[in-house]
């Protein structure tokens, strides 16, 4: 009993950190409906600068100053980013700025790099509260009972500034309707900020105030960019109370889970999600989302046609380009281009669901990895040939992408986005954890082509076939009768449903067809590598198709193609120097800014501007 | 009070408004009439600055307005009531009314939630109801009210008789007559020229972003040809 | 005459507030019906019950012989009964045509069809429908730039496409200029005479009901209270009381602007 007591108090102190970082981010996208990928990243820049600050301040006292100068410092940073990266923003299609917070996480990474350097800081013991109660016979720290006695005033004095104060009342009127809010005389820009300050603030603060039970590391910012979304969707996006639940939740499961069952740690938390999400598809408290509620669409896509004449050369004569890359490149040259032609097919096959059916996945990376791993164990546990292998890693992924569509596919919006990323996040855990039948974080290795395809140039044309093949598929798909439906169901279900089309049916078939797709480049991947690790389902993995389809025009048929290649290509060359990541996070952030419709989308624009393209009439 | 010259308005590559000049002085109401795509609701943006013209000046109480961001038009005294109601619907009449009210200016008078209630009695028994709960009625007179809030010297409302019950549009007749009476200055946007001839003193007619006619409205009647051809009755 | 829907004591409640209640009429092939009465009286209710949009509480919708009550509002346009919206729900990432074609394609059941371009599909069948609402000179416009009454008109031309027996129309002239409203009525009044459909309609303007229905049916909290012809509602008393009002000020000056 007393151990039961002990580990309850230590989840409800481990809540506080968690609910602190999670209800800034909840804030700020409840009012700026911005996914701010880059809170993981004020939460580590809390813990350092509170770490530093600590060294200076001494005693209880300083420790207290420096938890709240931590905030301070942090709600400046997220000042400086929101004005100077986030504004120019604003009113590009939505979530389109998530994308420009991706810069700013890796510009975070390195500049944390060079300030703290690559080591992990210790936190201090808090003068006055270091010492342990007895709490039934079992030792519970005097800290986190300070913790736990803190957080409900957080909360209370968070809620009563949203429901009952002025700002409060504009602010959640400025969530709804900002323009309005602005033509009634109130300085809605500033609002923003303000929002933003306080969001970053509370997660500094919620880094600095975890140092005594954790520390600070160069990793942190993306170990708790999953826990503290699933928070938020669990508690509803943009419900503080909903936050706090959340948090308890998480936070006591996972202590009782670490003790329990340790081998489901990591899949927990996405489990509970996924379960909430099911019963609840708007969290605990959470609202339904209407698309488009709050003016952030954008201007909607424009018509298109199949590629003229003009087109189809064009096309043709980069394949025959392609094409002799490995009689005349290096094969240096012919694995990059391979590489870069997997992770395009890869991005088209998410462009199809998210560009054309406006379903916004974070969890593409499960049939990707999911196609590579089939594949892999099909060849390893039952020695399958490779082509047989090869042919049934998209069939596997198009399974699972059937099952979780039809768990995910009842959501919308942003729920819709968490729920594929719960689900990627289980079957990385899955596997992650799964040794024996895995191999868990070792992988599988040994997965090689068949003898006839083996060899650098014979796999190289295989994937030249296959990856482009794959994307002309896609495109193709795009025009045909069932691809107009992805877009009707799209563009107005209403009318949609009003005339005959079961929109849900053809956006799951969509949802399968798009895994089956990510399953054949994961085919071409593993094959290509000979290995597969966790890391291809990771988070990080469906981000990185997501960013280059916004960097290369959502709007557009040819971004995800023209985005992958472009940033693969840019990484290639950036990735040989110290502080890649900042230089590669700030080309993110000004195409973001200079090319708001993504790169093929802008240049469009701009061709039509000089009148080398024709525009739209008006 | 209001002066807007040779104004140029565009959407994209649109071009709305076409050099439209027309001024508005002190304490009367004026009507600004033409048809669908004329251009009337392009104006009220323009001079709020949510839509910034091209070229032109616009001009309220002798200070120019063009560049200034629309929050600080508001509250120079500007209030706009947009065609499409947009109230807050998650926030209850009287929060929905906290986020109009502004100080007040000097010399002007200080609506407070006791006079606005006077004016429309309905949101008054419902203060406490979320916006979304009203009908479309009430929420177009909870529109206008929040935009008292802010102590208008002039006031732009956008298309007021859109879409709601002809009692109602009645209603609405007879508040417009009283917030003259209280002195406020009032640009209306219409299409339907009965309810407008009832509440204005002068009608302006645009048409292709550009006027066409301003006068009274019997000088207006002698003028068959340009009321017929431009509004459609 | 025949009736092609017949409701049968139509009810809804939200939590206990009857927003529609006990409410039966028909209506007659060839019928241009219009159902009025103040904001929220529960007409879109009534509507959205009927388009399948919402679940009755209580009641029957026969389309001549079938129960429509609790269909998704697919299978009700699949059975004939098309729909135009009060604010227009189109297809803004395609062209004119596309629109129609769109919904020819789903009335021809090839919505998962992956081999033919779509946009070759039906095109004649789309022109045809868009030559009757005057609009096959925009057939290869962008939705996104139309002019709201052409989008009106391209929304009457998609709720044609499956040749319904029964046209469902949502405040058909909300937004539109005072001419343009009378020409879409004149519009969906003559293709109703020529093609045999009926209409139910709601609408705010006077001018549009009077001038167009053949029956005019009034809602006032959920009940309806009168169901006759237009010269028998302008002059309910009821009527005027709820919905129609005084009238002085307008009918006075209507009289003087016409001397």
């Amino acid at each position: 009993m007393g151990l039961f007591i002990a580990q309850l108090l230590t989840g409800l102190a481990n809540a506080a950190g968690l609910f602190l970082v999670a209800s800034g981010l909840s804030l700020i996208f409840g009012v700026t409906r911005i996914v701010n990928f880059a809170h993981g990243s004020f939460y580590m820049l809390g813990a350092f600068i509170g770490y530093s600050l600590m060294q200076v301040l001494p005693g209880f006292f300083g420790f207290w100053a420096s938890v709240l100068l931590a905030g301070v410092a942090v709600g400046l940073i997220g000042v400086i980013v929101e004005i100077c990266v986030l504004r120019p923003v604003y009113k590009a299609p939505e979530l389109f700025q998530l994308v420009a917070t991706f810069g700013v996480i890796l510009v975070i990474q390195d500049l944390a790099l060079m300030t703290w350097g690559a080591v992990d800081v210790l936190g201090p013991r808090v003068p006055g509260l270091k010492g342990i109660v007895r709490v039934l016979g079992e030792p519970v720290p005097q800290y986190d009972l300070a913790l736990i006695a803190l957080t409900p005033f957080v909360l209370f004095a968070l809620w009563y500034l949203i429901s009952k104060t002025r700002i409060g009342i504009l602010v959640r009127a400025a969530t709804q309707d900002r323009e309005m809010v602005g033509a009634l005389g109130v300085n809605q820009a500033w609002l923003f900020t303000g929002v933003f300050f306080l969001g970053a603030a509370l997660a500094g603060i919620g880094g600095a105030i975890q140092l005594p039970k954790g520390g600070a590391d160069l990793l942190m910012d993306f170990n708790i960019l999953a826990a503290i979304f699933v928070v938020v969707v669990i508690g509803g996006m943009g419900s503080l109370p909903g936050a706090y639940i959340a948090a308890v939740l998480i936070s006591v499961l996972n202590v009782f889970g670490v003790t329990y069952i340790p081998q489901s740690t990591l899949v927990l938390m996405f489990v509970v999600m996924a379960v909430v999400l099911m019963v609840k598809p708007y969290g605990l408290l959470g609202r339904e989302e209407v698309a488009g509620e709050h003016g952030q669409v954008g201007e909607p896509e424009r018509p298109f046609k199949p590629a003229g004449t003009q087109g189809r050369l064009l096309v043709g004569g980069l394949l025959a380009i392609l094409a002799f890359v490995p009689l005349f490149g290096s094969s240096f040259l012919s694995v990059l281009v391979s590489d870069v032609l997997i992770f395009c097919l890869f991005a088209a096959s998410l462009h199809f669901i998210l560009g054309l059916g406006g379903l916004v996945s974070f969890g593409h990376a499960a049939y990707f990895g999911g196609g590579a791993y089939v594949a892999a164990l099909l060849v390893s546990t039952v020695g399958a040939p490779m082509e047989v292998a090869f042919l049934l890693a998209p069939v596997g992924a198009c399974l699972g992408a059937v099952i979780i569509g039809w768990l995910c596919i009842r959501l919308t919006g942003v729920y819709f986005a968490m729920l594929t990323m719960a689900f990627a996040q289980l079957l990385w855990s899955l596997v992650f954890q799964w040794d024996e039948f895995t191999g868990g974080d070792d992988g599988l290795v040994d997965i090689w082509p068949a003898p006839w395809l083996s060899g650098t140039t014979a796999y190289y044309y295989l994937t030249l076939v296959v990856g482009v093949g794959g994307i002309i598929f896609l495109r193709h798909m795009a025009h045909t009768p069932f691809g107009y439906a992805l877009r009707a169901s799209r563009d107005s279900k209403r009318q949609a449903e009003a005339t005959g089309i079961h929109t849900k049916r053809i956006q799951w078939a969509a949802f399968a067809f798009a895994g089956a797709m990510a399953g054949l480049a994961g085919s071409l991947f593993v094959f290509s590598k000979g290995s597969i690790f966790p890391t291809e389902l990771e988070i990080a993995r469906s981000f990185d198709a997501l960013i280059v389809i916004f960097l290369g025009g959502v709007k557009t048929l040819s971004g995800a193609v023209v985005g992958g290649a472009s940033l693969e290509f840019v990484k290639d060359f950036l990735t040989r120097f110290e502080y890649w990541r900042l230089t590669l996070g700030l080309l993110i952030i000004v195409v973001v800014i200079l090319a708001p419709d993504g790169i093929v989308g802008s240049l469009r624009k701009f061709g039509e501007r000089l009148g080398v393209l024709r525009g739209v009439e008006n | 009070m209001l002066e807007c010259e040779t104004i140029n308005s565009f959407y994209g590559k649109a071009h709305i408004l076409n050099d439209l000049s027309f001024s508005v002085g002190a304490g009367a109401v004026v009507s600004l009439l033409g048809r669908n795509g004329a251009g009337k609701t392009t104006t009220m943006k323009s001079i709020m600055q949510i839509v910034k013209p091209k070229t032109g000046r616009v001009r309220f109480l002798g200070q120019e307005i063009v560049g200034q961001p629309t929050h600080r038009v508001a509250k120079m005294g500007l209030g706009y009531v947009p065609e499409e109601r947009r109230i807050f619907t998650d926030l209850t009449i009287l929060e929905n009314l906290e986020v109009g009210r502004q100080p007040a200016r000097d010399g002007g008078v200080e609506w407070t939630n006791e006079m606005v209630f006077k004016i429309f009695p309905n949101l008054e028994e419902r203060q406490n109801n979320l916006g979304k709960a009203l009908s479309g009625g009430e929420q177009q007179m909870l529109t206008i009210a929040r935009t008292l809030m802010g102590n208008p010297k002039l006031l732009l409302l956008d298309e007021p008789s859109e879409g709601i019950a002809p009692v109602i549009v009645e209603q609405m007749a007879t508040t417009i007559l009283k917030l003259k009476a209280e002195g406020v200055t009032v640009l209306i946007s219409e299409q339907n020229l009965h309810f407008a001839r009832i509440v204005a003193d002068r009608a302006i007619i645009i048409e292709g972003g550009s006027m066409k006619f301003d006068g009274t409205f019997s000088e207006l009647d002698e003028q068959p040809d340009i009321r017929d051809g431009y509004l459609s009755v | 005459m025949t009736e092609v829907l017949r409701t049968d004591g139509l009810s809804k409640s939200f939590g206990g507030v009857r927003a529609v209640h006990q409410v039966s009429f028909g209506v007659r092939e060839g019928e241009l019906l219009a159902l009025i009465g103040p904001n929220g009286a529960g007409k879109t209710t009534c509507f959205n019950m009927l388009m399948g949009q919402l679940k009755p509480t209580s009641g029957e919708i026969y389309l001549r012989d079938e129960n429509l009550a609790g269909l998704a509002p697919r299978e009700i346009w699949r059975k004939g009964v098309g729909r135009t919206f009060q604010i227009t729900a189109t297809y803004q990432s395609m062209t004119v045509i596309e629109n129609v074609q769109m919904a020819l394609i789903s009335h021809h059941r090839r919505l998962y069809s992956i081999i033919p371009y779509a946009h070759k599909l039906y095109r004649q069948e789309a022109m045809a429908l868009l030559e009757l609402v005057g609009m096959a000179d925009q057939a290869e416009r962008a939705c996104a730039i139309l002019a709201y009454g052409d989008l009106k008109r391209l929304e009457l031309a998609i709720a044609l496409s499956h040749d319904p027996s029964l046209l469902l129309m949502d405040e058909p002239t909300a937004g539109m200029a005072p001419k343009e409203r009378i020409k879409l009525m004149q519009l969906t009044a003559d293709i109703v005479k020529q093609r045999k459909i009926s209409v139910l309609f709601t609408e705010h303007d006077m001018d549009v009901v009077f001038a167009h229905s053949h029956r005019i049916m009034v809602l006032n909290r959920g009940v309806l209270i009168a169901n006759g012809s237009v010269n028998e509602i302008r002059n309910d008393a009821k009527v005027k009381e709820v919905y129609l009002g005084g009238g002085n000020l307008f009918e006075k000056e209507k009289d003087s602007s016409n001397a």
